[in-house]
């Protein structure tokens, strides 16, 4: 309960921006937060609660696993990666082989999500395969 | 006649109105009773020629049974009718699920990839991570690894401004 104490505000501050699904669970203790946003700026948000509530994320006694509403397949998405170009790879994992590149700051259609972190695109030149998700955003 | 029904009149009233003010005196005190106990409070009482109705909704079948003891030992409580419902209890929240160390190793090394000065050991579903990180990256890094179902995140990183 101690821990439920800790992060209150950010679990009142994930009910008051509308995150779904919201489950707050304590095991062994660790605090697990898990959700879905309706939006970025909500999860930066509370990531930003959660900052301030633990400093540098050193307590090592929260998972906040806040997920960002899951975006329509067809969807156009920029590469935001800082300037490099983004590789496209055969599968999910960083161990499988590059097929393809999207520029920085290209714009590519979402296809699919494997999981929160690998997305199955399509370039305009029809190159297609799996990218990192840190590293696009989703185009509104 | 019609002063006689007159009176007749007025001594019903008077005696149910008086009998009605002595139900809710006991009433109030069986209410207070009940009220010097947290765990009851989500139950009403109702007393009628000394009769007392409890109903509502409790934890505990123990609570139910300190709601009807208490009522009993209020004065001008004949009898105790205890309709009081037991609210079953809320299930227990499924558990946390952890990915297994061959699946967290493989996401952590994606999500780190582009940090060289972050290490990471994996071990029990618990991610440690050494070695050193620029502050703005810091949340990226974190939030990234947050969504791989980690059992818990050790950082030892040093943040370089």
């Amino acid at each position: 309960m101690a821990l439920q104490d800790k992060y209150r505000e950010l679990v009142d501050a994930a009910k008051a921006s509308g995150v779904n699904n919201l489950q707050v669970r304590e095991q062994d203790n660790v605090l697990y937060i898990d959700g879905e946003a309706p939006n970025g700026a909500t999860k930066d948000k509370l990531w930003d609660v959660y900052g301030k509530l633990d400093p540098d994320y050193r307590a090592g006694d929260l998972i906040m696993n806040i997920n960002v509403a899951t975006h329509v397949p067809g969807a156009k998405a920029k590469v935001t990666t800082e300037k490099s170009n983004l590789n496209i790879r055969k599968g999910p994992g960083t161990d499988q082989p590059i097929v393809g590149k999207a520029a920085h700051h290209e714009i590519v259609t979402l296809v699919s999500k494997m999981n929160d972190q690998w997305w199955l695109i399509r370039t305009d030149k029809g190159e297609e395969g799996y990218a990192y998700a840190q590293y696009l955003t989703v185009e509104n | 006649m019609l002063l006689i029904s007159s009176l007749a009149v007025f001594l019903v009233v008077s005696y149910t109105s008086c009998k009605g003010a002595k139900d809710s005196d006991v009433q109030a005190s069986v209410e207070s009773a009940l009220r010097a106990n947290p765990d009851l409070s989500g139950t009403v009482v109702s007393v009628k020629d000394g009769v007392a109705t409890i109903s509502g909704e409790v934890k505990s079948d123990a609570a139910k049974a300190q709601a009807e003891t208490a009522a009993k030992g209020v004065k001008g409580v004949k009898s105790v009718v205890n309709n009081i419902a037991v609210a079953a209890p809320a299930p227990d929240p499924a558990p946390v699920v952890i990915s297994p160390d061959e699946t967290l190793n493989r996401s952590v090394t994606d999500a780190i990839k582009d940090y060289p000065g972050v290490k990471a050991e994996v071990k029990d579903g618990v991610v440690t991570l050494t070695g050193d990180i620029k502050r703005s990256d810091l949340q990226k890094l974190m939030m990234n690894l947050n969504s791989l179902k980690p059992k818990k995140i050790e950082n030892k990183l040093t943040i370089k401004s």
